[in-house]
């Protein structure tokens, strides 16, 4: 009994151990990042590194902002992520109802042609996106990132999959009581999908938040950039000036990581579903 | 008598009416369905469908400064064939994808299967390798490239105590695509974990105790259950991580300067498309390329989808 006890608890040590390496190695990164943003240029080429800045330098953030329009940056970046994953939660979502409860004539065939969309690399769509944006003149403009972002085959399946578990007891009640689709799928099936719907918000925020290649091609003047984008001119910029640098990249992935704390269980569940279907 | 007639009268009136019923409710079925559909699958027509055929007209085309563009044939599948820098793209690609995808998801599992243990801190462990998922590449890119760096980074400075000169970590060109993959895995690893662990739960206990019954070891139970059991989830992770490492591009553009001298041996397949669709203004033979990474991308799934009968175990 002793024995098989001390066993027990070398083995949770030894898991412990591995583990607690591993988060080192994943949150050390963020924590040189935070330092070196709060130090003087002359402290981040020190050899050997100083660990804690002597004065915390709050002013290389008032200069990224200075330098750049950084809240611009920020601005463009939420307008964009918000209105993406609003309105690709609403068009996939009764897409998806439609192509899970109700039969009509080339379903099948018209979500075969939204399933190709998802076996295609996304750079086979791109130069022909960007001709679009050009023959509609709406480059450097929030609509050029936005628009396209509105329609998802991904979140089209994704939620398919939730309405097509879901009763047909439930659907009939309804239709009983006299409403039509557009009723039922608001009123009935939309509350009972919400963890897909949940799912598929927290992918696109997260995914359109920090998109890199797309809304760089599209959109570089200052006006329309978006953080993702604005990081690689600050790089561009600024060299070598780390703590500048990094005091860049914090504040490009803050809002992302107070929204990450509080809703960490929706963050993991949805990334967890959104993979596992 | 005279009744019987008159009631089949109504009976058959019936029968018109709720078959007229049922046909109207059809067609406002149908009207309905259309409705919904229709905005997704303009938008996909229009940004994603309609694109793909474009797409494959490009790559038939040679583009001028202004925009103008004619047509070629296959000049640019015959420029594919001899072009040397894509072949050393495609290698790197290949470099970048042997490593990041099988050690990504031995890793992740190692901690998917801790984290399924009985210990205490399960969530901390969960959102502190979570953090990097979150995190945009382009910060990423930043934070690790002040790492590496070879004067003032923190891994040669580490190397130093012990008496090691370190490298040009990202731009020596014998090293710094390790260095990409290094990054590549540490910021992969949480994603593909959460999706294990979900794998995990999903295995029935009676696998455990049956096991446990018969005596089976931790290491036995690991590789004669767990892994088994795992295998359509380890199965979807790596088609999953292989589509994703073929398209590689934020962490090469964020962290490989573009007159770095290791630009040659880390640039990947996309990069290579970036620089010709937007850099250079070379449409035609980048639209090529994209369809080039198609062709190898449906391929290598296919293989990955034969393969799979030999390995994955479904109940």
């Amino acid at each position: 009994m002793d024995r098989s006890l001390k066993l027990f608890k070398s083995k949770t040590f030894l898991f412990h151990f591995i583990l607690i390496i591993g988060a080192a190695a994943m949150v050390l990164p963020f924590l040189w990042m935070i330092l070196t943003s709060l130090k003087t240029y002359a402290e981040s080429i020190q050899v050997p590194p100083v660990l804690i800045p002597e004065d915390f330098q709050w002013g290389n953030y008032k200069e990224v902002f200075g330098l750049l329009p950084f809240f611009k940056f920020m601005y463009n970046t939420v307008i964009i992520t918000v209105l993406r994953t609003a309105g690709q939660l609403f068009l996939c979502s009764l897409a998806a109802y439609a192509f899970a409860r109700i039969e009509f004539p080339g379903r099948n065939i018209l979500f075969l042609l939204a399933l190709t969309v998802l076996m295609v690399p996304g750079q086979v769509f791109l130069l022909p996106q960007y001709m679009i944006m050009v023959k509609l003149g709406w480059l450097n403009s929030l609509q050029a990132v936005i628009v396209p972002g509105l329609f998802s085959a991904f979140g089209t399946f994704l939620l398919r999959q939730f309405f097509m578990g879901l009763p047909k007891e439930l659907e009939e009640a309804a239709r009983l009581d006299g409403c039509n689709h557009f009723q039922i799928y608001w009123r009935v099936m939309l509350p009972l999908a919400k963890p897909g719907l949940i799912a598929l918000g927290i992918f696109t925020t997260l995914w359109s938040w920090n998109e890199l290649m797309w809304p760089m091609i599209v959109n570089s003047s200052p006006e329309s950039m978006t953080l993702s984008a604005g990081l690689s001119s600050l790089q561009g910029q600024f060299l070598t000036n780390y703590p500048i640098l990094m005091a860049g990249s914090f504040l490009a992935i803050l809002p992302m990581l107070i929204l990450f704390i509080f809703l960490q269980k929706q963050f993991i569940e949805g990334i967890a579903v959104t993979g596992g279907k | 008598m005279k009744e019987v007639p008159l009631q089949t009268e109504v009976k058959s009136a019936n029968r018109i009416k709720v078959s007229s019923l049922a046909k109207t409710r059809k067609r406002s079925d149908y009207f309905w369905a259309y409705l919904m559909i229709a905005p997704t699958m303009l938008g996909l027509f229009i940004f994603y469908l309609w694109p793909i055929v474009q797409n494959f007209y490009f790559s038939f085309t040679e583009w001028g400064a202004f925009g103008q563009y004619e047509w070629t044939g296959l000049d640019n599948y015959k420029r594919l064939l001899e072009d040397a820098t894509l072949l050393q793209a495609f290698k790197n690609t290949s470099i970048y994808i042997i490593f990041t995808v099988p050690i990504g998801i031995f890793l992740s599992i190692i901690v998917a299967v801790l984290l399924n243990q009985n210990i205490k801190g399960k969530s901390i462990y969960r959102t502190l390798y979570f953090l990097p998922v979150i995190t945009m590449p382009a910060a990423i890119a930043m934070v690790w490239k002040w790492l590496y760096n070879a004067d003032y980074g923190m891994f040669n400075y580490l190397l130093s105590l012990v008496g090691i000169e370190g490298p040009q970590w990202v731009s020596d060109p014998n090293i710094a695509l390790y260095s990409i993959i290094a990054v590549a895995i540490w910021s992969g690893i949480g994603y593909n974990m959460v999706i294990f662990l979900s794998g995990l739960q999903g295995i029935p206990k009676m696998y455990y105790e049956a096991a446990e019954i018969d005596g089976a070891g931790p290491v036995t139970v690991f590789f004669k259950i767990t892994l088994p059991l795992l295998s359509p989830v380890i199965f979807f992770v790596s088609i999953m991580s292989l589509i994703g490492a073929f398209q590689v591009f934020d962490l090469i553009f964020m962290m490989i300067g573009k007159s770095s001298t290791a630009l040659e041996s880390t640039q990947s397949i996309v990069y290579l498309f970036y620089q010709h669709a937007f850099v250079l203004n070379d449409k035609g033979y980048a639209a090529a390329i994209a369809v080039l990474l198609l062709a190898v991308i449906l391929i290598i799934t296919a293989i990955q989808m034969v393969l799979q009968k030999k390995w994955v175990h479904y109940d």
